[in-house]
């Protein structure tokens, strides 16, 4: 592709920075509460044609017969889905031109990460769809994909341009019914990403999407759909945050991805929701349901760093359908003051000479809690399927729980699984070690933490392993003693 | 009727036989009430997900045997290990079998739950002791609780060094149609004192036998007690074990499970460190076949510090077996160094076995060093080539192997005559002959 500096440069320049970050713009806002006609109002605000708004209703009426799990190893106030707003849209998009209005917490969380805003639009080579407040507001790039035919859009431009690829695949990985969260997503999303690749491109750029919660008592419900034809791959950056709340706010996104022969999906996260404040006051909750579905000869590879939210409910699984297909989880999970994560990934072996690995990395602190779930399940027709999983666990202080709840259910006997685990502390040696080099201690345990979830942090693209690094050393702030 | 509603309700004619005045009626009808409130377990409960009790609960039991049947040792010697000297506390049908046993009260007391319990010189130790660890919670040691009639009571005194080990055996003669049966077991081991005890269930006949045990060990300071559970029953027999042991100061409690026969067993095996400077073990063979169903579910609970605990599951599954393993280890807060390990190797041989495994860590404490281990695989070509290259034929070449993957926990059986002894119900288990004993 003929992209040069240049050109990109131009690209950028021409557009400012209007996926922004601002507390105060005015928004409209939908009445608090949930039933049925809020869910066909959502449907009507968007346009949508009448199958989507169908499959919503089925999809509400499903979630109003669940009852709300309780499985997970976290302990939080239930959220009242009562007093929602579960539609929040920015009302005039051509407000966001000054710097001055950014929200300042977040401008000194970028300086921390040592990334200026004006680095930020310069991360050359990626393309970003932010959603703000459940509705996306830009898509850069959009041009120089197309020549592709690669379609990169919000779900909601998806469904009214794109409805053929919209209706065959969503809910095919994730349906409607799935489970309590993945339901009312699927009844109230607002918006979210679409991406699909044609057969046999390979996509030039990191395709990026932007999260973020801005408006109070609001919901965030982003439904993304990433669909890689035949041979095709395509590497996909998510990114989350939200400002200091008292209050709790729901986060509750869906993610299917759709690998189909010989295509190759590479999803990355860095989640950095607001984790709630020193003495576990206010935060995210994160309730994900993220899956994706491998053909045959198909790789999908889950990246995740997880260091925000109050409460984070999250296990991306790959569903092996394929012969031959491969299935990768890695994962660093960082749980620091009151902050609590069930975390962990389902693979699912179906086909024949499936492979899938697992590495996960848990650092817990302060008075966290920090849990590994996970799934690997060889199904009877599943020959020489192989598996590998470690986890491993790092504790700072006695204050913090670290545990890990992996199940392992084979019922072929080609089938190898092999899963490990470890659970240990920073060594005292080692940090006298840095400290006799004239490394304090809060470097020393940053620099600890960095090799311990080295081969986790290596699986990211590069853009990405810069900031999360800075980001396990911004999450560990005080927690040294 | 249900078989839950029948026992709450037989509980009644069987609660006219006990003594309203005395406390032991406050537990047993406290336990009949929580097992009322919370039935059977289902599969919707985390700790049987891959348990099904529903066929075995279909049976219309019998729960209490009208007659007593006799025995005579020449028939059922082979199920002792008779080899050796030992003590011997031997149960028909949920009764007590006097010309089976060797009891003793001569430096230490190996005799009957039902003694122990109305004999006013142990008063002090049943109220000390007695559904004391047992988990009151769990419906189905309520169950049992709620039933209790008869056991075995051993009671070793401080610096007390048993000479033999201890045999417990419960037959079941298969004169009703359909048994169940519930036996308690209370095992105290003082300070300095040492104890050996092999358990063993086994029917006579096809007939079901559904039996729900109890067994709670204190290890006072610094004892030992070294537990040896053989599982082989008939293809009819279900087996539903709890074990609580409790540890005090620099004691150390290994269990050994050995699960060969039976339909249905499950093995709820709990450690509790009372005190520093524990060791634990918890050692299982697992080789079944056919449609057997075998579920060790295992728990470690680190209280306190610089304690330590060592698990080694091995199983093997063929046919159309299903074996669970689910081990969980839980470290307190103030249990800092802990030192835990555990460890689950699983071969899985025909296409229809499935193993379901979970080994679970809960850990509070920052200074700790914990690992485990899980694997699924298969017999190693390679060394299947090997041995079959040089004229070992496939089927004992199989078993070689086998042998050598179950070695690890047969290594720790500290009574020789209770390793010839598995050794050679592996031996007939795998079908083979190898002439020579691991």
């Amino acid at each position: 592709m003929a992209y040069t500096e240049e050109e990109l440069k131009k690209e950028l320049e021409t557009k400012e920075y209007e996926y922004g970050f601002y507390t105060d713009i005015e928004s409209e806002t939908f009445p608090v509460g949930l039933n049925e006609d809020i869910v066909r109002a959502i449907s009507r605000k968007k346009e949508e044609p009448e199958w989507m708004t169908e499959w919503r209703v089925e999809a509400f009426r499903a979630w109003e017969q669940m009852i709300e799990p309780e499985w997970a190893n976290v302990h939080y106030k239930k959220p009242d889905f009562q007093n929602i707003s579960y539609y929040s849209a920015p009302k005039k998009k051509d407000k966001y031109n000054s710097l001055d209005e950014v929200d300042p917490e977040l401008l000194e969380t970028f300086n921390k990460l040592g990334i200026s805003l004006e680095e930020q639009k310069k991360l050359a080579g990626v393309a970003i769809d932010v959603v703000m407040d459940s509705v996306s507001v830009a898509t850069t790039f959009k041009e120089t994909l197309a020549e592709k035919g690669i379609i990169f859009c919000s779900i909601s431009e998806a469904i009214k341009k794109h409805p053929e690829l919209v209706k065959k695949y969503i809910g095919s990985v994730v349906p409607k019914k799935d489970n309590f969260y993945a339901a009312l997503n699927s009844a109230v999303f607002s918006d979210g990403s679409f991406c699909y690749i044609p057969k046999g491109v390979r996509c030039p750029m990191e395709l990026s999407t932007y999260f973020r919660i801005n408006q109070a008592g609001t919901g965030q419900f982003e439904r993304t759909l990433v669909i890689a034809d035949e041979g095709s791959y395509v590497s996909y950056l998510e990114g989350c945050t939200a400002p200091m709340r008292d209050e709790n706010q729901l986060h509750a996104a869906v993610v299917e991805l759709i690998a189909l022969d010989n295509a190759e999906i590479k999803y990355s996260t860095v989640q950095n929701w607001f984790p709630g404040g020193k003495d576990g006051k206010g935060g995210v909750y994160n309730f994900v349901t993220k899956r994706g579905l491998c053909e045959t000869n198909a790789k999908i590879s889950w990246t995740q760093v997880e260091t925000g939210s109050a409460v984070t409910w999250k296990y991306p699984s790959c569903v092996l359908k394929g012969d031959n297909s491969v299935g990768e989880f890695y994962s660093i999970a960082v749980t620091n003051n009151y902050q609590q994560a069930d975390t962990g990934t389902k693979m699912i072996h179906l086909g024949k000479n499936t492979k899938s690995t697992i590495i996960s990395k848990g650092i817990s602190a302060g008075k966290s809690q920090n849990s590994y779930r996970g799934l690997v399940q060889v199904n009877s027709r599943a020959e020489n399927a192989r598996n590998f999983s470690q986890c491993d666990s790092l504790l700072m202080g006695n204050n913090c729980g670290a545990h890990t709840f992996p199940y392992i259910e084979a019922k072929n006997k080609t089938a190898q699984i092999e899963h490990e685990a470890t659970t240990s502390k920073i060594g005292e040696d080692q940090i006298f070690y840095c400290n006799q080099r004239g490394i304090d201690t809060e470097k020393a345990i940053a620099l600890i933490v960095n090799g311990f979830s080295k081969e986790v942090l290596n699986k990211l693209p590069m853009e990405f392993a810069v900031e999360a690094q800075k980001l396990l050393e911004i999450s560990l702030e005080g927690s040294v003693g | 009727m249900e078989l839950k509603d029948k026992l709450v309700s037989s509980f009644f004619a069987y609660e006219d036989g006990l003594d309203v005045q005395s406390p032991l009626h406050d537990i047993c009808s406290d336990a009949i009430k929580k097992f009322d409130e919370k039935g059977f377990p289902t599969k919707k409960e985390e700790a049987w997900k891959y348990t099904s009790l529903n066929a075995i609960l279909k049976q219309n039991y019998s729960l209490f045997p009208k007659a007593e049947t006799g025995l005579e040792f020449k028939d059922v010697m082979r199920y002792f290990i008779h080899d050796i000297d030992s003590y011997k506390i031997a149960f028909v049908d949920g009764r007590y079998s006097s010309n089976l046993s060797a009891t003793s009260h001569d430096g230490l007391d190996v005799c009957l739950m039902s003694s122990a319990l109305s004999k006013p010189k142990y008063r002090a130790i049943i109220e000390k002791y007695f559904n004391k660890t047992a988990n009151t919670e769990d419906s189905l040691t309520a169950l049992n609780t709620a039933f209790l009639k008869e056991g075995a009571f051993i009671n070793i005194p401080k610096g007390k060094i048993v000479d033999k080990p201890i045999q417990i055996l419960h037959f079941s003669t298969g004169k009703e149609p359909a048994m169940m049966l519930q036996p308690r077991n209370l095992i105290v081991v003082g300070e300095h004192a040492q104890v050996q005890i092999i358990e063993r269930h086994q029917s006579l006949t096809e007939n079901p036998v559904l039996t729900n045990v109890v067994t709670e060990i204190f290890a006072d300071k610094r004892s030992l007690v070294d537990y040896y559970k053989i599982q082989n029953d008939n293809p009819g027999a279900s087996l539903i074990d709890n074990t609580y042991i409790s540890q005090e100061k620099e004691s150390h409690a290994s269990v050994h499970t050995f699960s060969i026969g039976g339909h249905l067993t499950r093995n709820n095996l709990n450690f509790y460190h009372k005190d520093e400077r524990v060791m634990s073990t918890l050692k299982g063979i697992t080789i079944i076949g056919e449609k057997q169903h075998v579920d060790h579910h295992t728990l470690v609970n680190h209280a306190c510090p610089n304690c330590e605990s060592h698990q080694d599951y091995k199983g093997i599954y063929s046919d159309r077996s299903t074996g669970v393993f689910n081990g969980k280890i839980i470290v307190e807060k103030e249990a800092q160094k802990t030192n835990a390990f555990q460890q689950n190797n699983n071969i899985l041989l025909d296409d229809k076995a499935t193993i379901n495994t979970k080994p679970q860590l809960e850990i509070f404490a920052d200074d700790v060093k914990c690992s485990h281990g899980c694997t699924i695989g298969q017999l190693d070509e390679d060394a299947m080539f090997y041995l079959r290259s040089r004229g070992i034929p496939t089927k004992e070449a199989k078993a070689l192997l086998m042998y050598a993957f179950a070695n690890n926990v047969l290594e720790s059986v500290k009574i020789p005559e209770v390793k010839a002894r598995i050794n050679k119900l592996i031996a007939k288990k795998l079908g083979v002959n190898l002439g020579f004993e691991l």
